[in-house]
């Protein structure tokens, strides 16, 4: 059970609390409520883009990171499709630096030009890193491409192309802060060795008198039910053949969602899942293969993505998914399959909350879907799973009609 | 309204009383060693088993790496998937990992389940069979790995520096071919297990809400095993460090990106210049506001990172700039990384920049010191390198009174461009 306090200041901020005596450290948690999927189709990678740019000085301070190590403190951030957080940890004496630094860049930021042209490059080297210089780097641009046909999730945080990145102007750049990073569209969390009423008072002396800034109401294309099987070939410069699959699942708060995330563990999770066992221990087709869903908050995506064995051919391997997808939609899984699977979130659960971070993100997810204190409620919706809704939802999630499918061959 | 412009008051960190919680140690009835911090307040456990059991010890290459990920490929009584089936039921995560001196096995639990725990974990240690079948699938799949990893610049370029600074023969700079695989037989992988595993030396460390009985049921499940029976070989392989410093390769004609690995030997922890390095590699490129990061990231935007370390080795050790930058800028970054190595040789760090990086450092290893797993972490850093906690306190008197003249005569020890291996992969 975590605790925590719970107010709102004057322009709409919303400030969670979290009291934890044991540890000498604090942390200060911004997240906004803006994500690659409230992007212009014609500018991706935007809301990434500007996560790099907020560390390049804000209004009054000309940098960020200095004054924060100079606290004795530490900080990151990261952009996801759904929403942008950042985070800093410090001893707790110093934690009014972290509400100075955040508090300003919430203000305005400084627009540098400068910045914007280093950070541009910055991100198309990232670009280059991650998803240009890898084999089989391309393949989720492909995926989600091929998954969704008008929702934002069609393309990936990094930007849709390096263009849309290397283009971005400071009008942009500007347009996009005070459209989102407003009071209004935030949330702050503080947890460590903090007192709430000296996190009221800073948070109204450092917070309270930025302007509140216009609510965001997202308006995103919904996907329709998809009603064909998509498939797609690529023949790429790669070394082994590989197959992946998506289907569309619900959203977060959806019950289907707690099942898909149940499915997929089932089917993917760990060394005694049924993927793994079947198809690469059983009948040796792959050489790896996971499962898993994407998390996401509007209805995402349950993949199954796997390397095939040399030599293997894809029908052979890909009718061998098709055979383990055909049992869990046929045959209740037993119950002490679902108890394994219980179990198993339970510990990741208790281990996830150990660090006043990962605590102090928590809070602020759950806030941003609407109340904190789902967070005290994730396990009991597990819990209430049945082997029955497991059938039912696999049968939802794996009809053929909602499959995408892309064979990845090597041209060797 | 706050005035925005100044930064409020603070306490400067290396004004913090620092203190290592104290780690227990108890002896099992065999003369098992066991470390074991009790801190947090969540009922969870960490329990490692630290086997002398590394590549040091193997008399052919992946050998050990081999036999330490196949303790979970089948028991007498259990096969594979009957041992990850028992393991993932109780909601428990079961790691191995193979070093250079050691290799482990890694128990993440809540306390309610470790008696159902503990006995499959020593019947991994006395009673793991290496079937004949498992070992053919390992050999396969993790060739098919290989051969996808052999295609990443980032990969060739951390195995080719290790070779370069060590040579081929020497634990730290050997690296694993497909040959290596194809080699491999079942009868190695007995002889090491038994050797190195069954009787071999081994020492645990535990962190976590100890349950109040815990000396007594690890002594149930591990007191009265051959642990500890035979005496370790004596290993000292001698490193041979390649003759020419500069290699330039090319892995992929159509590369946008290069690697690039400088770096140089280092001695180890013991030697008195160490933890002094620590803070001039913390200036250098050891956090975000680093000299590498500040200039070649943050000014000129010719990588998404850039970073220095001094490698995690017991023996003898390196120092290393890592970094992959465009294919355009290769030669600018390199540049920028030499000049930067002259700066801090001709020019003393500013006192307000060596005050800042203080303070970032203890911070630091405030922030790190949160939570029972990170302090039992940092004993057994010290413990399987001879240290004790008084090399705790050492390094935060260090890092609070060095100054920048010692600063400025390590930077000229040992920032010299001669002494470094140049590599970069395309």
């Amino acid at each position: 059970m975590i605790h925590y306090n719970r107010f709102v200041l004057d322009n709409g901020l919303r400030v969670l609390v979290h009291e934890d005596t044991a540890t000498p450290m604090a942390v200060l948690n911004v997240m906004y409520d803006v994500g690659a999927r409230d992007e212009n189709p014609a500018q991706t990678g935007f809301a990434h883009l500007f996560e790099h740019l907020m560390f390049g000085g804000s209004i009054n301070i000309k940098d960020y990171d200095e004054p924060l190590q100079r606290a004795g403190g530490e900080n990151n951030a990261y952009t996801t499709n759904d929403l942008t957080n950042y985070y800093c940890q410090l001893p707790a004496q110093n934690i009014e630096t972290a509400f100075w630094l955040e508090s300003d860049r919430m203000l305005s930021l400084a627009f540098s030009k400068k910045s914007l042209e280093v950070q541009r490059k910055v991100v198309c080297e990232e670009f280059k890193e991650h998803y240009i210089n890898q084999p089989y780097g391309d393949v989720w641009h492909k995926m989600r491409a091929l998954t969704y046909t008008v929702h934002p999730y069609r393309w990936m945080t990094i930007g849709q192309e390096l263009s849309h990145v290397e283009n971005a102007q400071l009008d942009d750049v500007k347009n996009f802060f005070f459209k989102h990073y407003r009071p209004i569209n935030a949330i702050v969390v503080v947890a460590g060795n903090v007192k709430t009423e000296d996190v009221k008072r800073l948070a109204e002396k450092w917070f309270g008198n930025i302007p509140m800034g216009e609510k965001y109401v997202r308006q995103l294309p919904q996907e329709p039910a998809q009603t064909n099987a998509r498939r797609l070939e690529v023949i790429a410069d790669v070394p082994l053949d590989a197959i992946y699959k998506t289907w569309h699942m619900g959203p977060r708060l959806d019950k289907g969602y707690y099942a898909a995330e149940i499915i997929t563990e089932i089917l993917g999770g760990g060394a005694s899942s049924r993927l793994y066992q079947a198809l690469v221990k059983e009948k040796q087709l792959f050489s790896n293969i996971e499962c898993y869903q994407f998390g996401s908050i509007d209805p995402g995506i349950v993949t199954i993505e796997g390397k095939l064995v040399k030599g293997i051919n894809p029908s052979t391997a890909e009718a061998a998914i098709e055979e383990e997808l055909d049992k869990i939609k046929s045959t209740l899984v037993s119950e002490q399959e679902l108890q394994k699977v219980k179990n198993k979130t339970e510990s990741l659960i208790t281990f996830e909350d150990m660090t006043i971070l990962s605590r102090a993100g928590s809070l602020a997810n759950y806030e941003l879907l609407g109340n904190a204190n789902l967070m005290n409620e994730e396990m009991g919706r597990y819990q209430a799973i049945t082997t029955k809704e497991i059938l039912q939802y696999s049968q939802q999630i794996f009809d053929v009609n909602n499959s995408n499918t892309m064979v990845y061959c090597s041209k060797n | 309204m706050p005035n925005r412009k100044i930064q409020p008051a603070i306490v400067d960190a290396i004004d913090f009383d620092l203190q290592l919680k104290p780690c227990a140690l108890f002896t099992l009835d065999n003369g098992v060693q066991v470390y074991a911090v009790d801190a947090g307040e969540t009922d969870v456990l960490q329990i490692e088993w630290v086997f002398y059991a590394g590549n040091f010890y193997e008399h052919k290459n992946i050998v050990a790496g081999t036999t330490n990920f196949m303790l979970k490929n089948g028991t007498h009584s259990k096969n594979a998937f009957a041992i990850n089936e028992h393991f993932e039921y109780y909601g428990a995560y079961l790691n191995r990992a193979c070093y250079n001196e050691t290799a482990t096995i890694t128990l993440h639990c809540l306390n309610k389940h470790l008696p159902v725990l503990l006995p499959a974990v020593a019947e991994l240690i006395t009673d793991s069979i290496f079937p004949e079948e498992e070992l053919a699938i390992y050999k396969q799949n993790q060739q098919q790995k290989l051969t996808v990893k052999l295609k990443k610049a980032d990969f060739i370029a951390s195995r080719t520096i290790d070779t370069l600074l060590y040579g081929i023969q020497h634990p730290y700079g050997i690296y694993t071919s497909h040959d290596d695989y194809k080699a491999l037989e079942r009868d190695e992988l007995v002889a090491f297990y038994q050797q190195f595993y069954t009787k071999g030396k081994c020492v645990l460390f535990v962190g976590g809400k100890l349950p109040s009985n815990l000396e007594q049921q690890l002594n149930t499940s591990f007191g009265n095993l051959p642990l500890n029976s035979t005496a370790l070989p004596a290993v000292n392989p001698v490193a041979i460090p390649a003759t020419e410093k500069k290699h330039h390769l090319i892995n992929d004609e159509n590369g946008v990106q290069s690697s690039i690995r400088i770096a140089r030997p280092f001695p180890n922890r013991h030697h008195p210049d160490f933890m002094k390095v620590q803070v001039l590699n913390t200036i250098f490129g050891g956090f975000f506001g680093s000299r590498l990061m500040s200039n070649i990231r943050e000014d000129k935007g010719y990588t998404y990172g850039i970073h220095s370390f001094i490698q995690n080795h017991i023996q003898q050790t390196s120092w290393m700039v890592s970094t992959e930058a465009g294919r355009d800028v290769c030669d600018a970054t390199i540049k920028e990384v030499y000049f930067e190595m002259e700066r801090l040789r001709n020019e003393p760090v500013p006192q307000e920049e060596l005050e800042l990086v203080r303070n970032f450092m203890i911070g630091s290893i405030l922030g790190d010191l949160d939570g029972p797993f990170q302090i039992i972490g940092r004993w057994k850093n010290y413990v399987l390198n001879n240290l004790t906690d008084a090399y705790f306190y050492k390094s935060i008197d260090t890092i609070k009174h060095i100054t920048s003249a010692e600063i400025q005569a390590l930077a000229i020890k040992y920032l010299q461009p001669d002494a470094f291996y140049e590599l970069t992969v395309i």
